[in-house]
């Protein structure tokens, strides 16, 4: 083609992003036999179904979505994780941590939060149905040890990462090739920050969980993060219980997923509240990631997502 | 807003972290825990002062040995432009990771020590720069304030660096004067170089022109998957799906699918949000043609009067990647070139390379870890590839041992027959 371009031929960032991301869904669903997709009605996993959808169209989602259930979530993001699968047409696995812990096959932590007892279930799930590359809605900007993880990211039979021994990654070309009982762990969001995620939930009109903007909860202050009063987060007796105005960051399990003070209702208002906020979306809201230095690199290890 | 991906390099203890912590500490992308963590993090070290270097180095053994094992990417934004960093470490394992990181790098900074001046490792990352092709570099004399912030010393450094420069192809070279720690010229300019007249680092990171990079000319659109919708509403549907990796396509366009060579033309080019005018790089569109014919995953759309070569002989510039095994003469290996997938046996080592004096070593019989050769391929079925030169995307591949799967090499096509 000789034609010189007329225009300067540029995409937006949130258009650049979008596309590396369907570029490695189709390359997923082109070289894997059984993928799958993470999806815990939380904004990253609402993204990514919405990014699929994009990738396949106009052919529905090629693939199951699995929810690892701590059975302690937030009912309105429970009936927003049915509703979405049912539009779309998709197939839900829910992998039960409850069942688990009933079977014996894990054990309940004392302190009630079942974070870590997460990780068996999910691997578990993935050797009974065959699972060989997962998608996960991660992004490299939530964490240290993020930021060293690969778009694939190779996982051994016991789903370990090892941070040392990754799989170089060139240009776009991904190495899939596993063995019998190995898999990948997919992250086409890698390269999204939390305000690319505002700005795509604003620009492509998605709906979100309700907890994710503000509105009037019963909370407790504790380790100076705002729990809601939940049926699996009960304040002890020193903590009072008053009602503020908050809205969730992430959304995880109830027991471990903290609130912030918000008054923004509106996307363009969480937009402009995520570009000015001081303090990270793990740092203000999840539990989870203050036992140690490390505590997201470990629990990698073990084959965590 | 677009987006600019750039690579950092340089050697162990020219500032990097702290370049690269200024950047994200003035542009406010560092956060209050980040940085109480940091706090907490160096104290519990016992270190003298808050240690930048942890804000990036997030691995257990990185923090526990104080060295960065490998690439990170990290993110920032200014009003203009997103950012996406590739900070390769600049330890023994150098090479694979600076091309890891290079590979898609737009830019790069490559860092010196002021009070050092240029050492091996500046020239080696220039050159692996070049070889990756990124289209822009910057040579960063850090430590400024260490030699009383002097002229005469930069314009030495900046000299040699011209002069050696000039031995490889560097499309656009921008030498800058910084100190990291203090500040001066990374996110404004600074009053201690009255004699320097450039812009600041970020300055330059958020104006640099890399649009007019991508390939615009050559049309290459590698099938990546086809899509067949088995429903009642879209029955006869059948799109081709990929990302478009050099030119532009355009509805009516007459289109060469290789390696069939059957012609066609372009029905509609489509996304999810419906038919678009055009599709260029780096958009991922489905492509419908108007004839029936047989194309699958690993084919390639073309122009028919400007078509990549098909072939099955490939000379290829090639970085080893794996400590476990050498290249060998004779080894075969599967290879991932755009879609395709195919099995490759190396048939010639024509040189290996010495990073650091550019000499050939024509006697040469393997590679190890990152040594970076020349060599000949035969592989299975043809490739329908462009030098590197012309495209990155067709131009370049990687090799997986077939035995452990681990990817082992990266190449870069310099001649195809």
């Amino acid at each position: 083609m000789t034609t010189s371009p007329t225009h300067d031929y540029q995409l937006s960032q949130l258009d650049v992003l979008e596309a590396e991301s369907i570029f490695v869904m189709r390359e997923v669903v082109a070289e894997f036999e059984r993928p799958v997709l993470l999806f815990s009605g939380g904004k990253d996993s609402i993204v990514m179904l919405r990014l699929a959808e994009k990738a396949f169209y106009p052919a529905r989602i090629p693939f199951a979505v699995m929810h690892v259930d701590t059975g302690h979530n937030f009912d309105e993001v429970l009936a927003f994780r049915d509703q979405r699968v049912a539009e779309l047409k998709v197939q839900l696995i829910v992998a039960s941590v409850q069942e688990a812990i009933d079977a014996g096959q894990v054990v309940e932590p004392p302190d009630g939060t079942r974070n870590r007892i997460q990780t068996p279930v999910l691997l578990d799930a993935l050797d009974k149905h065959r699972f060989t590359a997962i998608f996960g809605g991660a992004r490299r900007d939530e964490d240290k040890a993020r930021a060293k993880e690969r778009m694939y990211s190779f996982r051994d039979e016991f789903g370990q990462w090892d941070p040392k021994n990754q799989r170089p990654e060139l240009w776009s070309l991904y190495n899939g090739r596993i063995h019998a009982g190995e898999s990948i762990r997919v992250f086409p969001l890698s390269n999204w920050t939390e305000l690319d995620i505002w700005h795509y939930i604003k620009r492509e009109e998605i709906e979100l969980p309700s907890i994710y903007y503000a509105h009037e909860r019963d909370v407790f202050e504790r380790d100076g993060m705002l729990f809601a009063v939940h049926e699996h987060k009960q304040p002890r007796p020193q903590e009072t219980v008053f009602t503020e105005i908050v809205r969730y960051r992430t959304v995880g399990d109830a027991s471990l997923t903290a609130a912030v003070r918000s008054q923004a209702d509106t996307v363009d208002l969480v937009i402009d509240e995520v570009a000015s906020t001081r303090v990270t979306e793990r740092g203000a809201t999840r539990g989870d990631d203050k036992f140690s230095e490390a505590a997201m690199e470990d629990r990698k290890r073990e084959g965590y997502f | 807003m677009d987006i600019l991906r750039f690579a950092t390099a340089g050697s162990v203890d020219d500032g990097k972290s702290t370049l690269i912590g200024r950047l994200l500490y003035d542009t406010k992308t560092v956060f209050q825990d980040q940085i109480d963590a940091v706090e907490r993090a160096s104290k519990d070290r016992g270190d003298e002062h808050v240690n930048l270097a942890l804000l990036t180095d997030g691995l257990r053994a990185e923090r526990e040995q104080g060295i960065t094992i490998d690439v990170a990417y990290r993110y920032f934004a200014t009003p203009n432009r997103k950012f996406i960093i590739a900070d390769t470490p600049g330890h023994i394992q150098y090479t694979r990771n600076m091309v890891t990181g290079a590979s898609t790098a737009d830019l790069a900074l490559i860092l010196v020590d002021a009070r050092k001046g240029l050492v091996e490792q500046s020239r080696r990352h220039a050159f692996l720069a070049t070889l990756l092709q990124v289209p822009h570099l910057v040579l960063v004399v850090n430590k400024m304030d260490l030699v009383d912030y002097s002229q005469e010393v930069y314009e030495s450094i900046r000299d040699e660096f011209t002069q050696f420069a000039a031995k490889l192809r560097v499309p656009d070279l921008t030498v800058m004067p910084v100190s990291a720690l203090a500040g001066d010229n990374v996110v404004s300019r600074s009053d201690n170089m009255p004699w320097y007249d450039g812009p600041s680092l970020l300055h330059h990171l958020e104006n640099v022109h890399v649009a007019s990079d991508r390939n615009l000319i050559d049309v290459r659109f590698p099938v990546q998957y086809v899509i067949r919708p088995q429903s009642d509403d879209w029955h006869d549907y059948r799109g081709y799906a990929g990302q478009v990796m050099g030119g532009v396509l355009k509805k009516g366009d007459e289109v060469m699918v290789l390696p069939s060579g059957f012609t066609s033309r372009i029905l509609a080019v489509e996304t999810a949000d419906g038919e678009v005018d055009e599709a260029f790089p780096p958009m991922s569109v489905t492509v419908r043609l108007e004839d029936e014919i047989d194309v699958s995953r690993g084919d390639m759309i073309c122009r028919p009067h400007n078509q990549p070569a098909v072939a099955q002989d490939i000379d290829a510039m090639i970085c080893w990647m794996d400590e476990s095994s050498p290249m060998r003469l004779g080894g075969k290996y599967a290879i991932k070139h755009t879609t395709r997938s195919a099995r490759t046996i190396v048939k010639q080592l024509q040189y290996r390379l010495d990073v650091n004096s550019l000499h050939r070593d024509e006697e040469a019989t393997a590679l190890s870890l990152n040594e970076i050769g020349r060599v000949r391929l035969r592989t299975t079925v043809p490739l329908m590839a462009d030098d590197y030169t012309r495209n990155r995307n067709t131009g370049g591949f990687v090799l997986v041992d077939e035995a452990t799967n681990r990817t082992v090499a990266a190449g870069m096509i310099t001649t195809v027959s």
